[in-house]
């Protein structure tokens, strides 16, 4: 049974369609790369996927470990394992980074039937998880991306995954805005986290990205739908060539993704 | 977040039990005929029964104030009954007397008045209906020259000590409802911290409304002696009753020359139902006065009552003194707040701070009413104001009323507002990670309220985070 399975999804924003039938299956352990120009859905893919009430589900299924997972509230999405880490993380003043993991670490192994732990076991896990993505310890007491750089953002979505352990992990444009040694930091950290048992879905918009978090299938989206899958190659190709010789004539889905 | 908080959150008004005891209980009714027998049943000395007809007779002369942002109908003052208190044939000798439902009650909030059961380091004094129940602690305390008791027995022990403070920083005459205070407060707390003396535990009042039908009219009067420090916090629980009832208390605080006090509240009277059926009006008057060198800090968390309405506040008396104001009010359901403070410079160099946060969710109504005024003398007086908003829905209030008047040009006077609303995207983000959206909104809040927070005792921070969560319910879908 695949982990992961797509049929016919179409999903708007408000009156707009911006999915118009994704087909896509997801075996445990893959990592499928999901690219495409802008607007062509690929984030609203990964919103979709995550359950934020901003986007419609307005047609198909979606099967995740054998469950309907339309019929799941995000945060019982994220409690069977499902992580997507924000193409612009949400800041949460006042409240510490580590109280908040510790909070989230704990809602997720209650709902897997796990104990949760104390702030002193948490702090040794924590410890571990760091240098992991390479981060200061500091950055634990500040408050949940509040004042964070762009960069130090996006490697606290990967201390994040790294520390909640997802079976699922979707990346939503962790590459945008990251400097060359930002970029290979977060996808070490990414790599390290690559198992058997779990399976990685990396939108971009960029190949470059590619070189680092190497994937197993590449998904081409254009106004919607996927309009190509194949292998690793499929990304260099793209950098070549651009998109255009995959999405001529197909019309744009309109908002930005 | 922990287990505890999400059992709480999905918890409704646990403290809204009622207590069976037996009670003796003045008919309704105000007449100066009510207010000697309130003075009589507590067997008081003639110049207090004097202070409090003058009181009686200043109130009948005054209007009830309608200029803050609530709505209420009228309150039958004739309708309501001004002295109940759990009957008992003589003086309690100890806390074992007490009438065990009466403990039980106490228990049952989380407060037991056992003292082995203590937490370690808070002393209680615990308020039912008009009259106090017990005080623990009292021998530690008495050791170092600390007085802590119900005001009814320091009347009796220290009556030169409560004439000569009594009134002296909330005067019969103040406002309406400090008036009616005045002419029937029923029991409260007195403190008095010797020359010098460091409160070595924090000082706790419980304060509990049992009987229907009664008004609540506590006085409570701290006096910190010259270079003394305290920290006294006070919590507030009621039945859940259809019928709104009347909390009318008066806070006086004397910070005398060098001395440091600090006064906390965590206030969650029964706040009403969704409807607004039902709650306590908490119409209060606190008040502090500061002498040279010293400092006066109020927090308080507001999370109850069906209309709050009170300015705790500091007079900058003496040249260098601090006066300092941390609050959150939160409302939900059909809950109104008109809170805030009064910070009035009159020494030199004198200094206050205001953090208020105020967080309005359902159709619930929040006003920040503020009073800085620096008067001519206060040369190099010094004010800094920051006063946030949240707004939880689209159906809330919140307003701002800051009022600043300086009279010396020395002056520097800081005022800083926000108002901001809980983001979908933040609800989303949390929940993403696993987080219930009520999880989500009480994390938020209390990331809002983090600084005011953190001037509360430990124990009672936390208490402090759970009962916002527990106000917040159902305010998100």
């Amino acid at each position: 049974m695949a982990l992961l399975d797509i049929r016919g999804l179409t999903a708007s924003v408000g009156d707009k369609p911006i999915l118009r039938g994704i087909d896509l299956t997801l075996d445990m352990g893959e990592v499928h790369a999901v690219m495409g120009p802008n607007g062509s859905g690929k984030s609203t893919l990964a919103q979709v996927l995550a359950g934020n009430p901003a986007y419609e589900v307005t047609g198909g299924s979606i099967r995740y470990k054998g469950m309907d997972l339309l019929e799941m509230e995000p945060e019982e999405r994220a409690q069977a394992g499902i992580f997507l880490a924000f193409q612009y993380p949400v800041e949460i003043p006042g409240v510490s980074n580590a109280y908040f993991l510790r909070a989230a670490y704990n809602e997720i192994r209650k709902a897997r039937g796990e104990s949760e732990v104390d702030p002193l076991e948490f702090a040794d896990l924590m410890e571990e998880r760091l240098a992991l993505v390479d981060m200061d310890p500091v950055m634990l007491g500040r408050s949940v991306n509040t004042g964070f750089s762009g960069g130090e953002k996006k490697r606290n979505e990967i201390l994040q995954l790294a520390v909640l352990e997802p079976t699922l992990g979707i990346l939503d444009e962790t590459d945008s805005g990251l400097d060359i040694d930002a970029l290979r930091t977060v996808a070490d950290g990414v790599n390290k986290l690559r198992t058997r048992h779990r399976s990685f879905i990396v939108v971009t918009h960029y190949q470059r990205l590619l070189n680092y978090i190497v994937p197993d299938v590449v998904h081409v989206l254009a106004a919607g739908r996927i309009v190509r899958s194949g292998g690793k190659e499929l990304a260099l190709a793209l950098e070549e060539k651009g998109y255009d010789w995959l999405t001529e004539g197909a019309p744009a889905a309109g908002v930005s993704a | 977040m922990s287990s505890s908080i999400e059992s709480l959150i999905t918890k409704e008004y646990a403290a809204g039990f009622v207590s069976d005891v037996e009670a003796d209980t003045l008919p309704p009714g105000l007449s100066e005929e009510i207010v000697r027998t309130i003075s009589e049943k507590k067997a008081e000395p003639e110049w207090l029964l004097e202070w409090r007809l003058k009181a009686y007779r200043r109130w009948q002369t005054m209007p009830e104030p309608h200029w803050p942002n609530v709505k209420y109908s009228p309150i039958d003052y004739q309708g309501i009954s001004y002295f109940s208190a759990p009957k008992r044939a003589k003086p309690l000798a100890s806390l074992d007397e007490v009438d065990p439902e009466i403990l039980r009650t106490y228990e049952r909030l989380g407060i037991p008045l056992n003292e082995q059961k203590m937490l370690a380091g808070v002393a209680v004094d615990a308020i039912f209906d008009s009259v106090s129940v017990g005080t623990t602690m009292r021998a530690e305390l008495a050791a170092l020259g600390i007085i802590f008791m119900s005001l009814g027995e320091a009347v009796r022990e220290y009556p030169d000590l409560v004439r000569r403070y009594l009134g002296s920083v909330v005067p019969y005459s103040d406002n309406f409802f400090a008036a009616l205070n005045s002419a029937v407060f029923s029991d409260g707390s007195f403190v008095y911290v010797p020359k010098g003396v460091r409160c070595p535990m924090e000082l706790s009042t419980y304060f509990r409304i049992n009987a229907a039908d009664t008004g609540q009219f506590e006085r409570t009067l701290i006096v910190a002696d010259e270079g003394a420090y305290v920290s006294y916090l006070e919590g507030c629980t009621a039945p859940k009753r259809s019928t709104n009832q009347l909390h009318a208390a008066v806070v006086e605080l004397v910070a005398l020359p060098g001395a440091t006090v600090k006064y906390s509240t965590v206030q969650n009277w029964y706040a009403g139902d969704k409807e607004g059926r039902g709650g306590i009006y908490n119409f209060v008057t606190k008040r502090g006065k500061a002498f040279a060198n010293s400092k006066i800090s109020w927090t308080q968390v507001e999370t109850g009552s069906a209309i709050t309405w009170k300015y705790p506040s500091v007079i900058l008396q003496g040249d260098n003194s601090v006066g300092e104001f941390y609050s959150v009010a939160v409302v939900n359901n059909r809950q109104q707040a008109d809170t805030g403070t009064k910070m009035i410079h009159i020494g030199k160099n004198t200094k206050s701070t205001i953090v208020s946060k105020g967080i309005s969710a359902g159709e619930g109504n929040n006003s920040y009413r503020g009073r800085v005024q620096v008067l001519p003398k206060a040369t190099g007086a010094r004010n800094y104001t920051q006063c946030d908003s949240m707004l939880v829905g689209n159906r809330c209030g919140a307003h701002t009323f800051p009022y600043i008047e300086v009279a010396n040009n020395s002056a520097i006077v800081e005022h800083e507002a926000s108002t901001s609303k809980i983001g979908e995207d933040q609800i989303f983000y949390l929940k993403q990670r696993g987080l219930s959206a009520e999880q989500a909104v009480s994390m938020i809040v209390s990331g809002f309220c983090k600084e005011v927070f953190k001037e509360l005792p430990m124990e009672f921070a936390l208490e402090a985070q759970q009962l916002l969560g527990i106000t917040l319910e159902g305010s998100v879908g």
